[in-house]
C-alpha cells in the first residue's frame, strides 16, 4: 500500500469521525448551516480524494452523499430519514475503508441501494419542489412587513453568498446552488412546502421556520463578521510552551543532521535537508511570534501609575511612550513587567524636580519621562529618560566610600558612568542613603538582578541638570540564542553572541597576550584589554599552562566592563536552546545553560555576566569572598589607576601614582642650593632635598625646573623631572621590571611604553635616614608578609624595607606557617586576606591555633575592599588592623602603631 | 516494618530491587524509581561543580545530569589506570522533581524481589554516609543488599556537596 492512499485512509478516518458527530448535531440543529458547511467540506473532500486515487466505489458513493447534502443546503430540511440515510452511508463508506485498509484494494459490491435511496432523497422532493411554490401557509411570513431589526431574506442570501467561507469553492460544482437563490419573488420559503410532506415531526409548524431561519441566517452573517474580527485565539500557555519545546528540539535534530551532512559527501539527501532546515527555521520562527507580545502590554498600566504620582507629587508630568508595538518574548515580558513600572515610578518620584525646581531651572514646568523601546539587532532596547536633575553623583561616591563599596581614592578615579552605577547595590537603595534631594535607586539592585537573570544589561547616563537615561538592553528571547562554540582546554563551551564583540586570534607574533605576572592582558588597537581565560576561569588550568601562546580572545561586553576571553579554539556559531541547568549546578555563576550540539554532545553555555562579574571581582571583591576562584591577576589588572606621567632624562616617559604625589611645582633654577654634592632648595621654609628621576636628567642651571613632590609628615622630597606630561586615568598593567629597584615596572599608558617608578627608591636618596623612617621602631622588627601575588610582594617589600623593618615574604598560607616556625624572629605578620586556597582569614585561624608564640603574634590584614564582614571575621580572629591593598601609609601607620606593642611583648 | 516484625511471613508483599554494585558492594534501587539503565558516554564535565557530579550528558535529546555514586558515597573513583582506559561504567536513569539524573555506577546487576523476611535496620556502626543514604539492608545468600533512598541520594545541595 503507497503512502498516499495509507494518508487517505488516516484522513478519511478522521473526515467521518467528524462527520458522523456533526450530523448529529446537524440533526439536532437543522439550521445550523456551520454544521452543514463543514460536513459538505469534509464529504467533498473525500469524494475529490476517491476520485483522484482511483477508487470508484468510495466516489459514487460519497457522491451521492453529497448531492444530498447538496440540497439540504439548498434548504432541503433535514429529516431523520434522511439523516438516517446518510448515516447508513457513511457506514458503509468506512466498511469500505476498512477492506480497503485491510487488502489494499477496494472491495468488489455494489452501493446501488444506498446510492438509489440518496438519489431519491435528493431528488425526489426537488423534483416535486420545483413547481410553482404557492403553499398556502408559506407566503404569510414573506409578505408580512419586516420588523425593526430584520433584514429581507433577498438581503440575507445575498450576504450569505459573498460572506467568504472556507467551502466557498465547493458552491460552485452544484448545479443547485446557482439556480436556487435566485429566481422566485418568494425564493426562501421554497424549502419549507418541500418538507411539509414528510417532516411533520420535526418541523410541525412550518411558518416557526421562518424566524429561525432569519435569525440563523442572521447568525451567519454575524459568524462571517466575526470570522474577519475574530482572528486571535486563546490558547493556553502550557500549549505554546510544548510547542516551543519540540521546536526547540527539532532545531536541535536539524543541527545534528546538518552536523552529519557536513562531515558526508553524499548528496543525495543535501537538497531535502536544506528545505528541512528552512521549514524548520520558519517553523520556529512562527513558534516564536506566538510567544512574542507588544512591550505595550507591559507599559499598559503606566500612564495610570504616572497620573497617579503626578498627583501626589504634585509635579507635572508627561509620559511620552514610542514604540509600544515592539513584540518581545512573553518570558521576558514578564521580567521586566515590574522593574520598567518601577524605573519609571523611581523616574516620577525621584529623577523629576518638582514644578518649582524645574521653572526655577529655566526648564519647562512640565517634566517629561520618556519610554522608547526598538529592535536592536537581536536584542531589545528600552529607553527610559526623565529631563529632570540627573543623579548626584557628588552624593553617590560619598555614600560608596561610607558603605566600603569603594576607597575614596577609587571613588575619586571613577568615572560617572561607574560612579553612577552604584545606585545598582543592594542597599544602595533608598533617598536617605543618597541625599534627601536625590534617592533614586529604590530597590535598583533588583531592577538590575531581574533584568541580569534574562541576560539583559543595564546601563545609566546621567547629565546634571538634564536628566537621567536607563538603557536596558535584553534579548529577544531566552529559548534560543546564537551561540559561539568556542574550545577552551579539552572541553568545547558555548558563548552567547550578543555579548561578543570581535575575535581577536593571538598568537606568539605581534598579537600577543603578555603577561604581568601572570596575570594575561592583550594590547588593543593600543589598549590594554584585560584577559580571562577560560579554563583558568574554569579551575581548568593546569599548572605551568600558561605558555601557551597561540588562541582566540573573544572581547566581550558587559555593561560598560569589557574584557577579553582567552580560548583556545573557535569553531563556529550555532542556534543553541537553552536549557536550563540542572538545580544542582544553578549555583555556578559562570554558566547560564547548557544546550545539545548538532553531534550530540552537551556543552555548558557561558554566562557573560558570571565571568564580568568574576572579572569585576578581582577589585570589588569584599573580605567575605576570600575564597573567590578570581585569580588575583585579574585584581590587578582591572582597577584604574590615577598615573602623574612626566618625562626623564632622554625624553622617556615614566609615571608615578597620583595619590602618592604631594604637589607639583616648578622652581626657578637660580633657586636651586648646593650643599654638600646635594641639590636642596627652600620650600616652604625648610630645606627639601632635589633627587633626579634618572640619572640621565640634570638639574638645569637656568630657567625653570619641574618638580615632583612627595612628603611624609614634615619631610618632603623634590623629584627633578624634565617635564610634566599628563595626568591619565588607566588600568594600571605593570609588567615588572628585572633588578631595577628605581622601577616597579612598566606599562602602555596612553599607547606609550612608561615606566612606572619606585618612590621607594629614591626616599632614603633624599635623606639617609628616610629608610629608617620616624617612627621606626625601637629594635628593627621582623615582618613576615604574606601575599598570593607577586606583584603585591614586590610593591610592599620595598616599603617595608624603607620604613625600616626586615621582611620575610611567603607566597601562600601554608608557606606563612612554614615560615612563622621556622623563624622565631618574626614579630608581625602583615597577610593578604585574599588568596586562592587557603585565605588570610585561614592563616590566622591556624596561626592562633598553634602555641603561643605563634598564636600570640600581632596581625595586620590587607584587603581590597573592607567589608563590614571582614572587619567582624577580623575582629574574631584578632587581627589588629585592616588595610586597604593601595594604602601603603596606612600599613606603615598600622605597623608602627604595633610595633612597640609587640616588643613589650615580646620582651 | 509491620512485615518485618511478624517473622516468617512468607505471603508478605514483596519489592523489586534493581541491584548495581560498587566496587564490592551490592546496592539496591527501587525499581520504580528506575528509568533506565544505560552506558553513559560522551559526558560532559562541568567545572566548579560539586564533586559529586560527573557532568551533563545527552540521554536521547534530554540534557541528564550524571552523578557518581562512588563519590556520593565518599568513595574513592574507580582505579582507572589498569589498562589506561576506565573501566566501562553504567548508569542508571532516576528522576527527582521532573529532572533526570543518571547515577553513575559500576555495574548493574539483575532484579531482586525481596520480600520483608530478609530486611534489616541498616547497622549504626555504618558509615554516617552510607547511614543517610541507606533505607535499609537485606540479607542475601552470601551477601547483602544495602538498599538506598534514591531521594535522599539525589537530595544533597551545592553547599551540602561542598561542605562534605
Amino acid at each position: 500500500m503507497d503512502d498516499l492512499l495509507r494518508e487517505f485512509l488516516t484522513e478519511s478516518g478522521e473526515h467521518l469521525d467528524t462527520v458522523d458527530a456533526e450530523l448529529v448535531r446537524f440533526e439536532q440543529d437543522p439550521n445550523n448551516e456551520t454544521i452543514l458547511r463543514n460536513i459538505f467540506r469534509l464529504v467533498h473532500t473525500i469524494k475529490g480524494t476517491c476520485g483522484f486515487l482511483g477508487l470508484p466505489r468510495l466516489e459514487a458513493l460519497a457522491h451521492a452523499a453529497e448531492t444530498l447534502m447538496g440540497r439540504f443546503r439548498d434548504g432541503l430540511p433535514a429529516t431523520s430519514a434522511s439523516v438516517t440515510l446518510i448515516l447508513l452511508t457513511l457506514d458503509r463508506l468506512k466498511e469500505i475503508l476498512a477492506d480497503l485498509e485491510a487488502t489494499g484494494t477496494e472491495p468488489a459490491g455494489s452501493d446501488d441501494d444506498l446510492i438509489s435511496a440518496l438519489e431519491r432523497m435528493a431528488t425526489g422532493p426537488a423534483a416535486v419542489a420545483p413547481p410553482p411554490p404557492p403553499e398556502p401557509v408559506l407566503p404569510e411570513p414573506v409578505s408580512r412587513e419586516l420588523k425593526p431589526g430584520e433584514v429581507s431574506l433577498d438581503d440575507l442570501e445575498a450576504a450569505f453568498l459573498s460572506a467568504p467561507g472556507p467551502d466557498e469553492a465547493d458552491f460552485a460544482p452544484p448545479p443547485v446552488m446557482a439556480a436556487a437563490p435566485a429566481p422566485a419573488a418568494a425564493p426562501a420559503v421554497r424549502p419549507v412546502p418541500k418538507a411539509a410532506p414528510q417532516i411533520e415531526a420535526v418541523q410541525a409548524e412550518p411558518a416557526e421556520a421562518e424566524p429561525a431561519r432569519v435569525e440563523k441566517a442572521e447568525g451567519a452573517e454575524g459568524e462571517t463578521a466575526a470570522a474577519s474580527k475574530n482572528q486571535t485565539i486563546r490558547v493556553s500557555v502550557d500549549t505554546l510552551e510544548h510547542l516551543m519545546t519540540m521546536v526547540s528540539e527539532l532545531v536541535l535534530t536539524r543541527n545534528q543532521l546538518l552536523e552529519i551532512a557536513r562531515r558526508h559527501e553524499d548528496s543525495s539527501y543535501k537538497v531535502p535537508l536544506q528545505r528541512l532546515s528552512h521549514v524548520t527555521a520558519e517553523l520556529q520562527d512562527g513558534v516564536m511570534k506566538t510567544r512574542m507580545q507588544p512591550i505595550g502590554n507591559a507599559w499598559q498600566k503606566l500612564p495610570r501609575v504616572v497620573r497617579d504620582l503626578s498627583g501626589e507629587l504634585g509635579k507635572q508630568i508627561e509620559l511620552v511612550m514610542v514604540g509600544a508595538e515592539t513584540e518581545l518574548d512573553r518570558q521576558v515580558l514578564e521580567v521586566i513587567k515590574d522593574p520598567l513600572t518601577h524605573m519609571v515610578r523611581n523616574s516620577a518620584d525621584h529623577g523629576l524636580e518638582s514644578t518649582a525646581e524645574r521653572v526655577a531651572a529655566g526648564k519647562p514646568a512640565r517634566g517629561t519621562i520618556r519610554l522608547a523601546a526598538y529592535h536592536e539587532g537581536g536584542t531589545i532596547t528600552i529607553e527610559i529618560a526623565d529631563d529632570g536633575k540627573g543623579l548626584n553623583l557628588a552624593a553617590i561616591r560619598k555614600k560608596a566610600v561610607e558603605r566600603g563599596l569603594a576607597s575614596q581614592a577609587d571613588v575619586d578615579r571613577m568615572t560617572d558612568a561607574q560612579v553612577a552605577k552604584f545606585i545598582f547595590d543592594a542597599g544602595f537603595s533608598t533617598a536617605a542613603a543618597v541625599t534627601s534631594v536625590s534617592g533614586r535607586g529604590v530597590g535598583m539592585d533588583v531592577v538590575k538582578t531581574n533584568i541580569e537573570t534574562i541576560g539583559g544589561l543595564i546601563d545609566i547616563a546621567t547629565t546634571a541638570g538634564r536628566g537621567t537615561t536607563f538603557t536596558i538592553k535584553i534579548p529577544l528571547t531566552l529559548a534560543i540564542v546564537a551561540a559561539l562554540i568556542v574550545r577552551a582546554g579539552e572541553h568545547r563551551f558555548a558563548l552567547p553572541q550578543v555579548a561578543v564583540l570581535e575575535l581577536v586570534r593571538v598568537d606568539a607574533g605581534a598579537q600577543r597576550v603578555e603577561r604581568i605576572n601572570g596575570a594575561p592582558v592583550l594590547r588593543l588597537r593600543e589598549r590594554l584589554l584585560p584577559i580571562v581565560s577560560l579554563t583558568g576561569l574554569l579551575g581548568q588550568a593546569a599548572a605551568g599552562a600558561e605558555t601557551e601562546q597561540a588562541g582566540f580572545v573573544v572581547v566581550a561586553q558587559v555593561g560598560r566592563e569589557r574584557f577579553g576571553i582567552l580560548v583556545d579554539e573557535v569553531f563556529h556559531t550555532e542556534e543553541i536552546v537553552v536549557k536550563p541547568m540542572s538545580v544542582k549546578l544553578r549555583h555556578i555563576p559562570m554558566f547560564a545553560g547548557n544546550t545539545i550540539l548538532g553531534d550530540g554532545a552537551v556543552v555548558l553555555i557561558v554566562d557573560p555576566n558570571g565571568v564580568a562579574r568574576q572579572v569585576a571581582q578581582g577589585s570589588q571583591g569584599t573580605g567575605g569572598h576570600a575564597d573567590s576562584d578570581a585569580d588575583e591577576s585579574i585584581e590587578v589588572t582591572d582597577s584604574k589607576t590615577t598615573l602623574l606621567v612626566f618625562k626623564g632624562g632622554h625624553d622617556s616617559f615614566k609615571a608615578v601614582p597620583l595619590s602618592l604625589v604631594t604637589r607639583l611645582e616648578e622652581i626657578e633654577c637660580a633657586k636651586v642650593e648646593w650643599l654638600g654634592g646635594r641639590a636642596l632648595i627652600q620650600y616652604r621654609g625648610r630645606l627639601m632635598p632635589l633627587v633626579p628621576a634618572d640619572p640621565a636628567i640634570t638639574i638645569k642651571s637656568e630657567g625653570t625646573q619641574a618638580l615632583v613632590v612627595f612628603s611624609d609628615g614634615e619631610r618632603a622630597m623634590g623629584l627633578v623631572v624634565n617635564e610634566i606630561v599628563d595626568i591619565v586615568e588607566e588600568r594600571l598593567d605593570i609588567e615588572i621590571a628585572a633588578d631595577r629597584s628605581d622601577l616597579i615596572g612598566s606599562a602602555v599608558l596612553r599607547g606609550r611604553a612608561t615606566d612606572i617608578i619606585n618612590i621607594a627608591h629614591f626616599l632614603p636618596l633624599a635623606y639617609d635616614d628616610w629608610a629608617r623612617g620616624l617612627k621606626r621602631p625601637e629594635q628593627l622588627s621582623t615582618v613576615l608578609l604574606v601575599d598570593d601575588s607577586d606583584f603585591f610582594r614586590d610593591m610592599l617589600s620595598p616599603v617595608l624595607k624603607a620604613a625600616g623593618y626586615q621582611v620575610i615574604t611567603a607566597a601562600s598560607a601554608d608557606a606563612a606557617l612554614g615560615i612563622l616556625h621556622a623563624e622565631p624572629q618574626i614579630a608581625v605578620v602583615v597577610t593578604d586576606l585574599e588568596m586562592p586556597g587557603r585565605s588570610g582569614f585561614d592563616l590566622v585561624a591556624a596561626m592562633r591555633r598553634a602555641d603561643s608564640r605563634i598564636a600570640g603574634l600581632p596581625v595586620i590584614g590587607l584587603t581590597g575592599a573592607i567589608g563590614a564582614d571582614a572587619v567582624e571575621r577580623a575582629r574574631a580572629l584578632a587581627i589588629s588592623d585592616l588595610v586597604a591593598k593601595f594604602d601603603r601609609a596606612g600599613l606603615i601607620a598600622a605597623l608602627a602603631e604595633i610595633g612597640p606593642a609587640a616588643v613589650s611583648k615580646a620582651a | 516494618m509491620q512485615a518485618a516484625n511478624a517473622n516468617g511471613t512468607e505471603t508478605g508483599a514483596t519489592d523489586d530491587f534493581v541491584t548495581v554494585y560498587v566496587g564490592e558492594t551490592l546496592f539496591g534501587l527501587a525499581i520504580e524509581r528506575v528509568h533506565d539503565v544505560f552506558v553513559p558516554s560522551g559526558v560532559t564535565p562541568v567545572p566548579l561543580a560539586p564533586a559529586e557530579i560527573v557532568g551533563l550528558l545527552n540521554l536521547r535529546g534530554r540534557v541528564v545530569t550524571a552523578m557518581s555514586l562512588r563519590r556520593r558515597l565518599g568513595l574513592p573513583d574507580a582505579e582507572p589506570e589498569a589498562d589506561g582506559k576506565a573501566s566501562p561504567k553504567m548508569a542508571i536513569g532516576l528522576e527527582q522533581g521532573g529532572e533526570t539524573f543518571a547515577l553513575v555506577v559500576d555495574g548493574v546487576g539483575e532484579v531482586l524481589k525481596l520480600g520483608a523476611d530478609s530486611r534489616e535496620a541498616v547497622p549504626i556502626n555504618l558509615d554516617p554516609r552510607f547511614r543517610n543514604l541507606a533505607i535499609c539492608v537485606h540479607r542475601l545468600d552470601g551477601r547483602l543488599l544495602v538498599i538506598l533512598d534514591v531521594d535522599a541520594l539525589l537530595g544533597f545541595t551545592a553547599a551540602g556537596a561542598k561542605a562534605a
